[in-house]
């Protein structure tokens, strides 16, 4: 007997027969979406804009109200592990089209670094229900490390961004154990009052460059200087271009990694914990441990991806530890979607890429992200795509049994 | 009765004024279901709660074959193998009924960071046995749970979503289960399966000991092989079911002095 029931037959069977060519539609929508988001990030004219983001509004209605809409949305779960490899190419092709447009890769990149520490963030909330109020803080524990390691000492720049995150992690666990005790809101508190202090200590100490901050060396990986990148073979190239592919590489990785700790029993672990502690703890499981392990984890992608937007941009300042800033990072992955990590990306485009294009609601930009989080959690509470159900059955029986 | 299983003595549970229990003596033997019974506030759930470890008893001593559980945090107790299922349902209803039931036997489970993300096939290996073991478990209680295994529990009705809080505390083969009102929110009908349900997988565990809160004195009479009655904190009664039914102290509890 196969382990999956049988899925009921979808009504309304599109004249396309799209079922018989599943991966042609994945990579048709993922290419669709990518290319669409590359256009955004490249678009210069206000109309160019405005066109996109309309045609993005109407993709994602065609996807949530239409049956055929809904069947693509199907397949595409239903070959998620293809669609993402999908996915990563077409970020690749998208940076391959704009390689000599310095703007467009800063932009990717940033988006790309922005969505790698939100999915260590949506570990901390989505999954174990820490409310982690200083994202941008260890984000900038990260660029830190990275500006003292490189100045102070020879070590391989890929070993530094490791560090970025050890560091970011230890300092969390250090915050987060007196707290562990304590139910509600507390590690709330406490991390908001950590964001606020670290800013307020990093300006005041002139070992860190106070107010001012640290310069960073760029990044170089095996001898090839990322900063001094003027060429690819036979191509002009932005030194933005390996920061991109680097960056991509990163989130491909964090995502590959929190996928599979949340289908573990893992997963069902922080789960667990997150909605019912009493519950937890009668089958066994530590809330405490729980807690540090996906706080610990989450802080440290968080870190690694700060150390290497440092060395991307060359500094770091206080100003980016504060609340503001992890506000903005909380409200990316609620307005993704809790507990999906492609939400991130979204959520991370409008809101890091919508206003840098708009230039008319520039001034305004902190008040439509209020409003766009208010009406999301009106109209749509689980994000603009909200978290999958975790179907372990696919991982069922010895493979093959489904695509 | 052989020697005991749970061994409950002198159990004492003080909120600061309030005594809820009050020297409780409780044995529940080995394959024995025991009937727990008394009006609301008596001390039933309190119980529960003191010896899964939710509350820290004040004084007296629990324990479980030669293991003292007498205060000790609710993990231990869990893995001692003491499981229950609760008042008011708590599943996490948004997620697969196989991920609910599976919490009941995590603790068991390889929850290694190295296992679960780079051992993959070792875990597929473990998550092919609990699908299984939580199929099994489910199909004896709803066929159609154990088809469903991979829907949200949250599709399922009230008397469903009972019987996958049920399966979730047998999955780790626990010693003593205690449940906690199974009947409660429930139709007659619904009562009705779930006792049999209940004397189903009763007589399919021979050595498991259960001890069960219920308001509805039928489920009471046919399920439970001896009765304790709580009231204020105190053990009031002890014995069969019909004894229970004549005593004179039962009904002044439940139905006041006469005058």
């Amino acid at each position: 007997m196969s382990s999956i029931p049988a899925q009921a037959p979808i009504p309304m069977l599109s004249l396309l027969q799209m079922q018989r060519f599943p991966r042609t539609v994945v990579v048709l929508t993922v290419a669709l979406l990518f290319g669409g988001g590359g256009l955004m990030m490249h678009a210069e004219s206000q109309a160019q804009v405005l066109g996109l983001l309309a045609g993005f509004i109407v993709v994602f209605a065609l996807a949530d109200r239409t049956a055929f809409g809904r069947e693509v949305s199907a397949i595409c779960s239903d070959y998620g592990g293809f669609a993402n490899t999908t996915a990563f190419v077409c970020a690749l092709a998208v940076v391959t089209a704009f390689h000599n447009e310095h703007y467009t890769l800063l932009m990717l990149s940033t988006v790309a670094l922005f969505a790698t520490a939100c999915i260590g963030l949506n570990l901390q909330l989505a999954f174990a229900g820490i409310a982690n109020f200083a994202g941008a803080a260890f984000f900038v524990i990260g660029s830190y490390t990275a500006a003292v390691l490189t100045a102070y000492a020879a070590l391989p720049h890929l070993l530094i961004l490791a560090v970025g995150g050890i560091v970011a992690g230890a300092v969390g666990v250090i915050l987060l154990l007196p707290v562990l005790r304590t139910r509600g809101h507390y590690a709330a508190l406490v991390t908001i009052a950590f964001g606020l202090l670290l800013r307020s200590l990093l300006e005041v100490n002139d070992s860190f460059g106070g107010p001012q901050g640290m310069k960073i060396k760029g990044f170089s990986l095996f001898g090839l200087n990322f900063n001094r990148v003027s060429s690819l073979g036979s191509w002009d190239a932005s030194f933005y271009l390996p920061y991109a592919v680097l960056a991509i590489g990163l989130f491909a990785m964090a995502f590959t990694l929190m996928r599979r700790i949340e289908r573990s029993w893992i997963g069902i672990a922080l789960d667990t914990v997150r909605s019912d502690e009493p519950a937890a703890s009668v089958f066994g499981l530590s809330i405490a441990r729980w807690k540090v392990v996906a706080f610990l984890i989450g802080n440290m992608v968080i870190g690694v991806a700060g150390a290497l937007y440092g060395m991307m941009n060359g500094f770091v300042t206080p100003n980016g530890a504060g609340l503001g800033d992890s506000l903005l990072m909380l409200s990316i992955i609620v307005l993704g979607g809790l507990g999906n990590f492609w939400g991130a990306v979204v959520a991370a485009m409008v809101i890091l890429v919508i206003p840098e294009k708009l230039q008319a609601i520039q001034e305004y930009r902190l008040l439509i992200f209020a409003l766009l989080v208010l009406c999301i959690l009106l109209f749509r509470p689980s994000g603009i795509l909200p978290r999958p159900l975790r179907d372990l059955s696919r991982f069922a029986g010895q493979s093959g049994e489904r695509p | 009765m052989s020697a005991a299983l749970l061994r409950c003595g002198g159990l004492t549970m003080r909120f600061d004024g309030l005594v809820a229990l009050d020297g409780l003596d409780i044995e529940v033997g080995k394959g024995e279901t025991v009937g727990l019974v008394g009006p609301n506030g008596s001390g039933k759930t309190t119980f529960f709660n003191v010896v899964t470890g939710l509350y820290r008893p004040s004084a007296g001593s629990v324990r479980l074959d030669d293991l003292d559980l007498f205060a000790k945090p609710p993990q231990t107790i869990g893995r001692a193998g003491v499981a229950r299922t609760f008042q008011r349902s708590r599943l996490m209803l948004d997620q697969c009924v196989f991920d609910n039931i599976a919490v009941g036997a995590l603790c068991r489970l390889d929850l290694g960071m190295w296992t679960s993300l780079f051992r993959r096939k070792r875990w597929r290996g473990e998550l092919d046995a609990m699908i299984d073991r939580a199929r099994q478990l489910a199909r004896r209680f709803n066929p159609a749970i154990a088809d469903r295994l991979f829907q949200p529990a949250g599709a399922f009705t009230m008397i469903d979503r009972r019987r996958i809080e049920i399966c979730r505390a047998l999955i780790g083969s626990p010693r003593l289960l205690l449940l906690d009102e199974p009947s409660a929110g429930m139709t007659h009908d619904e009562t009705r399966q779930l006792m049999d349900d209940l004397l189903a997988f009763r007589s399919e565990m021979p050595d498991l000991a259960v001890v069960l809160v219920e308001h509805e004195m039928d489920v009471i009479r046919r399920v439970s092989d001896r009765c304790v009655v709580l009231n204020f904190g105190r053990k009031i009664f002890e014995g069969t079911f019909d004894a229970l039914i004549a005593d004179p102290d039962v009904q002044t509890a439940y139905l006041g002095a006469s005058q």
